[in-house]
């Protein structure tokens, strides 16, 4: 679905071309170069910590956008994979000799409070760190595997997924508040300091995690481009849009989305393993239901269709959010109310959206006006509704459905 | 479950199967309403608890009005107090079918994207107007005790109340809809768009009332809640997942399954806090419903209709 076919592949291609990967290096230049060198250390930590939603609103574009699988309960990967590291850093913290004054030594200061004598069984793995690691990935991506294959085989799809990954979330917030002695309750895992006896409260360490955090967040955009620009990703897009076709011509649609939805998980789940280093505790607000809506809507803001749109939405929202209740706590709400409200009605495919009809066309006629050949111009140009009128994207020429959307 | 006698757990059967019906109630004036909209229009509705929150403000408005200006008024302001409640969240879908929803049919998850925008918006609108503490009724005389059924069974009056009133307005959405000619309308919209359009329906007239009148359902439950516990900006919103589950689970588009659907999980949850802690039956019971959607996704009473 290219707009033109290349004459000779290039390895670019894979990422979606020239176009796809300079809008990567541009928000690599940012991320890892301007933001460093204008914040202090304090914001920067706080960056980064708005950049670890940028990993779940980029599953969310594969999962949503491309895959037309709105899922609820993104909160409960991310929420996963903190918790996982969250306990590997919280076991460090307990060592015997830390905890020498609790009834039980070597187990966490919430289990003692408890009267928990024995480490739960599900902690055990979580001594190691390389088991830790694995597990931050294969925990989420199991669990996704397991609603999908469950819900997607049955042909449960749409609203129905939506409400029953929402109550997951629930369910899931619940329980762990409920089960205190096991994971901390509503406090959540907190006092973390150290990993693999290295202080990650240290100023330096929080540059060291911010750039571990960014580095991550480039690769889940590759990796997220380069899923979309494979066969898989027009496979993905065709069930979108016609999915009883893609089943007649003898495609499991059922292990497309169960895919999809599995890998959405995983980049969330590594989204909240950084968010638990950077910000040093996890606790089950960022597992639940609002939680988790909220990061749709970092999705749907950045552009539903534009991975790094969403990339560029997690982290506007998310400065907007602590900027705006900071000074104004009640106003916040009411202006995610109606960022909810905007994004739907008014601009759909959200910044990106607004990017490639305004900005896209400008460079075309700047381009053109200098006598040169527009840059490979990997956009969807607008349809050739009015571009003229450049009127906002009403909801007549909302094509977030439809077929003639490229991808990218 | 040991150190019990028969005869004491009858009847803590008799009576934490009454606070789950309190509870069922709570759930089904939701649900119905919500099963309306979602299982007649499609529309997913997360704003939904708003309208009971705004329904139960009414009510304390109400009653707060009789006790201070009108006290002679206080035992009759409820009826009133119900009434206006209804309308005031009939307005407000109305309102909202007209600026928002319509906008958006045919693409449901954004429905809920926005709605839950407006949830938003409604939550602060209460906490600005009414505060962020708790508010309680004041309640007439006759409401207040309990009726002694046996030794050991006591059952409140304002619960039996709610018991009423959710018989009342089920009754009635039942008849609204399988007898009435505006039920009529409604149901061949739900079952053929086109075809209705095509009969004489104005489709976009019955979405609209639909819609509304779902609404001033959870306007009136708000009324009920009232009787048996406090408001606050977010209570609506404490109970939209679960509502949604109900829903769900009860097949989309069937109000007897929605009926029975609330009566399961709301029983199920009651009965259960007894022995469990209160968190406890709660993920239990919506583990069960979920595990059994995953086996049986069009609920427990399937729809008859195409989609």
């Amino acid at each position: 679905m290219s707009t033109q076919p290349a004459v000779k592949a290039s390895w670019m291609d894979k990422f979606g071309g020239r176009g796809k990967l300079i809008q990567i290096l541009i928000i690599g230049v940012l991320i890892l170069g301007v933001l460093p060198m204008v914040a202090d250390i304090f914001r920067l930590n706080l960056y980064g910590k708005y950049l670890t939603y940028a990993f779940v609103a980029a599953g969310l574009v594969l999962c949503w956008g491309y895959g037309g699988i709105l899922s609820l309960g993104q909160g409960i990967f991310f929420g996963l994979g903190g918790y996982c590291m969250a306990m590997f850093l919280k076991l460090e913290a307990s060592s015997p000799e830390n905890t020498a004054i609790q009834s039980t030594p070597g187990i966490p200061d919430f289990m003692d409070w408890n009267q928990l004598t024995e480490l739960p069984w599900f902690w055990q793995p979580f001594h190691s760190f390389t088991a830790t690691l694995l597990l931050i990935v294969a925990v989420p991506a199991l669990f996704a595997f397991l609603i999908g294959f469950a819900m997607f085989k049955r042909r449960v799809g749409g609203v129905y997924f939506a409400i029953i990954t929402q109550a997951i979330a629930s369910i899931m917030t619940i329980l762990i508040i409920g089960q205190q002695g096991y994971t901390g309750g509503i406090n959540g895992i907190t006092d973390l300091r150290t990993l693999m006896g290295w202080s990650i409260q240290t100023d330096f360490a929080k540059y060291v995690l911010y750039f571990a955090c960014c580095g991550g967040l480039i690769l889940c955009l590759l990796v997220g481009q380069f899923i979309l620009n494979s066969r898989y990703g027009q496979l993905l897009i065709a069930m979108r849009d016609q999915e009883d076709r893609v089943r007649f011509s003898g495609y499991d649609v059922a292990n497309i989305k169960i895919f999809v939805f599995v890998v959405a998980s995983v980049f969330s789940a590594i989204g909240g393993a950084f968010f638990t280093l950077q910000v040093g505790f996890m606790s089950p607000s960022f597992v639940g239901t609002v939680a988790s809506i909220e990061m749709v809507i970092f999705c749907a803001v950045g552009g539903r269709l534009s991975l790094i749109g969403a990339a560029y939405g997690a982290f506007l929202v998310n400065l907007a959010k602590s900027s705006l209740s900071e000074s104004f706590p009640q106003l916040w709400v009411v202006a995610m109310g109606a960022l909810f409200i905007a994004v739907v009605m008014l601009f759909p495919r959200g910044l990106a959206g607004l990017v490639s009809d305004y900005a896209a066309p400008l460079r075309e006629r700047l381009a053109s006006r200098f006598g040169r050949k527009a840059p490979s111009n990997p956009e969807p140009v607008p349809a050739p509704a009015a571009p003229e009128t450049r009127q906002p994207a009403t909801r007549k020429d909302v094509a977030v459905g439809s077929a003639q959307e490229t991808h990218g | 479950m040991g150190g019990y006698s028969g005869e004491e757990l009858t009847a803590i059967f008799l009576m934490q199967g009454f606070s789950g019906l309190s509870l069922f109630c709570v759930f089904l004036l939701m649900a119905l309403g919500l099963a309306i909209i979602f299982g007649q229009m499609g529309v997913i509705n997360m704003a939904h608890g708003e309208f009971l929150t705004l329904g139960a403000y009414i009510t304390y408005l109400v009653s707060y009005l009789a006790s201070d200006v009108w006290p002679s008024f206080l035992d009759y302001y409820f009826p009133v107090a119900i009434i206006l409640a209804f309308l005031g969240a009939f307005v407000l879908g109305y309102l909202v079918e007209r600026f928002l929803i319509r906008y958006l049919y045919n693409r449901p998850l954004d429905t809920l994207l926005a709605t839950w925008g407006l949830g938003l918006i409604l939550q602060q609108v209460f906490r600005s107007v009414f505060g962020p503490r708790e508010k309680s009724v004041v309640m007439p005389d006759w409401l207040m005790g309990s009726y002694q059924a046996t030794d050991m069974v006591d059952i409140p009056l304002n619960g039996l109340l709610v018991v009423g009133i959710t018989l009342v307005l089920t009754v009635g959405v039942f008849i609204l809809l399988y007898k009435s000619r505006w039920g009529i309308k409604v149901r061949a919209t739900t079952q053929n768009r086109t075809m209705a359009n095509a009969a004489g329906i104005n489709t976009e007239r019955v979405d609209r009332l639909t819609f509304a009148l779902g609404c001033g359902i959870a306007g009136v439950a708000g009324a009920a809640f009232t009787t048996i516990a406090s408001t606050g900006p977010t209570t609506g919103s404490l109970y939209i997942v679960d509502t949604f589950l109900v829903v769900v689970f009860g097949g989309a588009a069937s109000l007897l399954g929605t009926v029975a659907s609330a009566f399961g999980i709301a029983q199920a949850q009651s009965i259960l806090s007894f022995f469990l802690s209160g968190s406890m039956a709660k993920v239990l019971t919506l583990m069960t419903v979920v595990g059994i959607l995953m086996f049986r996704p069009q609920g427990l009473f399937a729809s008859k209709v195409r989609r």
